[in-house]
């Protein structure tokens, strides 16, 4: 087991590098270089010109300007083009703000995904699989912006939940309790909305894995003992269906912020991904490498978590 | 005389046939294919709806209504006087932006999916196929290939899409490039497991031993047998490029004037979802309906190919 553990990490660390590669290979993407993206610009002076090509060292050769990046963001002196704030700082304000909206998708997704997933795949072929095959395909179909639209005129119409922003303008003064009561009032939507397609998708991918497994022949064996179909269903077939999902837990953190870009942007949510919205907007690639690495760098995190995760679940992993 | 089997073809017919959500859906994407060409030809080629004449008497004019005869030159005036979709904030045809917009955003999607499933195929095959084979005595193609797609999958898809579209400058094929170019993993993961499985049987040994040259094995023995998760991937592909892609002309990173996409129809209609509620429903559910479409048959395809659920109905 240990030695697994410590293959994978070695594995790991080896691919951390070549993420950190990749994710610095973006500055080499810009047309010319990151200096000459926005020549159109009237406000950029002669100094901002120096100021990027300072930063990244763009007059040594590429490995130099990858150590100097490297060391820049180890260091925490990586600063934003924009304001001239360390990178690392802002990116942590953010990310605490995106916590709470990506834990509550992330709670509502996989609370509700698996009664979905699982009830349809029992009831193969019924109206209730078929009607949910349908509504969640909808739901995947919908460009996410679209659906919001239409959900933020009628919630507001209907029930005035908050649509906008984390807090309440001016609650500053409002004993805590209050505040967090108008925070988790602002939550209510955006992650409704963050959650819905990671609800369809999951869904899906519950009831095709049930079915694979309730075919199985220790499931009819179950059956023929006579267990009760509660039995059979949950304690003998959901546990297996159950591995796959270790490894897709892993790659939940991605969603953190690919997926929350436009969601944030929609909802005013000062999050990690409006912040990669904003960079990318005033073209401030310090942030941008940075958040690309970070995202890449906690997913290779997630899955080394759900590896070991699947290793004590499933002890034919540990043998390969 | 011997009873007619079924070849395995028309056995995944007769199944698909039997799942009416999968055949609503390709009759949808038959229908959507006939608007993309008929749009592509009626409104590039001969100009019988014209979808960039702006005709500012007749701004924002709901669907079914009829142009302004004695204020528009009669150049300008839409075929048969008539807006069927209404008009947008230039007075520009609806219908016929749409039209157009279905040409690009299939175009779109089918040159995306096109270089992803090629790139998916030749690196999946490649892993499968030389698994073995040491690269300098290091490390296998095996491991050197499905390693560079674990990295590719730790990027969070949708930002570095937007990065890359956002920084390079702006153009359509740039866009079908990034999104063909950040999708192959799923196809190589499909391709590489089938090829792995498909290796030890007997008819690939027995192609090694005639001294077939290992690209024609690959390519012409063993690739049709992996070929169905590919097309089913490729057609849920083809639907989430058009919901990347609209979900970019939301950011403002889409496909650029003058090409209409129905994404940025879409974009650029949110600003008048309540002066002109047409203009942002109108091409939602023209997404909406043909992404599902694709959807549906990818999933009727996978239900009628699966041999597992196949004996059970």
């Amino acid at each position: 087991m240990w030695s697994y553990i410590f293959r994978n990490l070695l594995q790991r660390l080896v691919l951390l590098f070549i993420v950190s590669v990749i994710a610095h290979s973006i500055v080499l993407l810009a047309p010319g270089e990151p200096s000459e993206v926005d020549p159109s610009n009237p406000r950029m002076q002669p100094e901002d010109i120096a100021k990027i090509r300072a930063a990244f060292h763009l007059d040594d050769p590429i490995y130099l300007q990858y150590y100097h990046w490297m060391r820049d963001l180890m260091t925490g002196e990586l600063k934003s083009f924009k304001d001239s704030q360390p990178v690392l700082p802002k990116i942590w304000d953010r990310f605490l703000n995106s916590l709470p909206l990506f834990i509550c998708a992330t709670l509502l997704v996989w609370t509700l995904a698996f009664p979905t997933g699982i009830q349809a795949a029992i009831r193969r072929g019924s109206a209730y699989d078929r009607g949910s095959t349908f509504i969640a395909y909808t739901l995947i179909s919908v460009p996410g912006f679209f659906l919001s639209y239409i959900l933020i005129l009628w919630v507001v119409d209907w029930f005035g939940v908050p649509v906008i922003g984390m807090r309440t303008f001016g609650m500053e003064d409002a004993s805590p309790l209050f505040q967090s009561m108008d925070k988790i009032w602002h939550l209510v939507v955006p992650s409704i909305m963050s959650a819905i397609a990671g609800i369809a998708i999951l869904s899906r991918y519950v009831r095709s894995q049930m079915l694979e497994v309730i075919s199985q022949d220790y499931v009819r064996t179950a059956r023929a003992k006579g267990l009760d179909e509660d039995t059979v269903i949950y304690h003998h077939a959901l546990r297996n269906a159950l591995l796959p999902f270790i490894t897709l837990f892993g790659f939940l953190l991605p969603g953190l912020i690919g997926g929350s870009v436009i969601f944030e942007y929609i909802f005013a949510w000062p999050g990690l991904g409006r912040l990669g919205y904003e960079a990318i907007l005033s073209r401030d690639f310090p942030v941008i490498l940075t958040i690309n690495f970070i995202a890449a760098a906690l997913t290779l995190a997630g899955t080394f978590l759900s590896d070991i995760l699947y290793a004590v679940a499933d002890p034919r992993i540990r043998l390969e | 005389m011997t009873v007619q089997s079924e070849t395995p073809l028309q056995e995944f017919w007769r199944l698909f046939k039997h799942d009416s959500l999968a055949m609503t859906g390709l009759i949808v994407l038959i229908l959507l294919i006939i608007a993309a060409i008929g749009g592509k030809v009626l409104t590039e080629w001969f100009v019988v709806f014209d979808p960039s004449t702006v005709r500012l008497v007749d701004k924002f004019l709901p669907p079914f209504s009829f142009a302004s005869k004695d204020l528009l030159p009669a150049e300008d005036l839409p075929q048969f006087g008539i807006y069927l979709l209404g008009t947008d904030e230039l007075g520009r045809d609806v219908f016929a932006r749409m039209l157009q917009g279905s040409f690009v955003s299939l175009s779109i999607g089918f040159v995306a999916v096109g270089l992803s499933t090629f790139i998916g195929i030749l690196f999946g095959s490649l892993a499968g196929f030389y698994g073995n084979v040491r690269i300098g005595g290091l490390i296998t193609v095996d491991t050197l290939i499905m390693r560079f797609t674990d990295i590719m999958l730790c990027f969070p898809t949708f930002f570095l899409i937007l990065t890359v579209v956002a920084l390079l400058p702006p153009s359509i094929y740039n866009i079908m490039i990034v999104i063909g170019l950040t999708s192959w993993m799923g196809t190589t993961r499909f391709v590489r497991a089938e090829f792995l499985s498909l290796r030890e049987q007997d008819f690939v040994i027995a192609a090694k031993a005639l001294g077939l040259p290992a690209r024609y094995i690959m390519f012409r023995h063993m690739l049709p047998n992996a070929l169905a998760p590919v097309l089913i991937s490729a057609i849920i592909g083809v639907a989430t490029a058009i919901l990347t892609e609209s979900g970019l002309s939301f950011l403002g990173f889409g496909v650029q004037p003058p090409y209409a996409t129905w994404g940025n129809i879409l974009a650029d209609g949110r600003n008048f979802i309540f002066d002109a509620p047409w203009l942002f429903y109108l091409p939602g559910i023209a997404i909406l309906v043909v992404v599902l479409a694709f959807n549906l048959v990818g999933e009727g395809m996978r239900e009628a190919m699966n041999p597992k659920l196949r004996k059970r109905s």
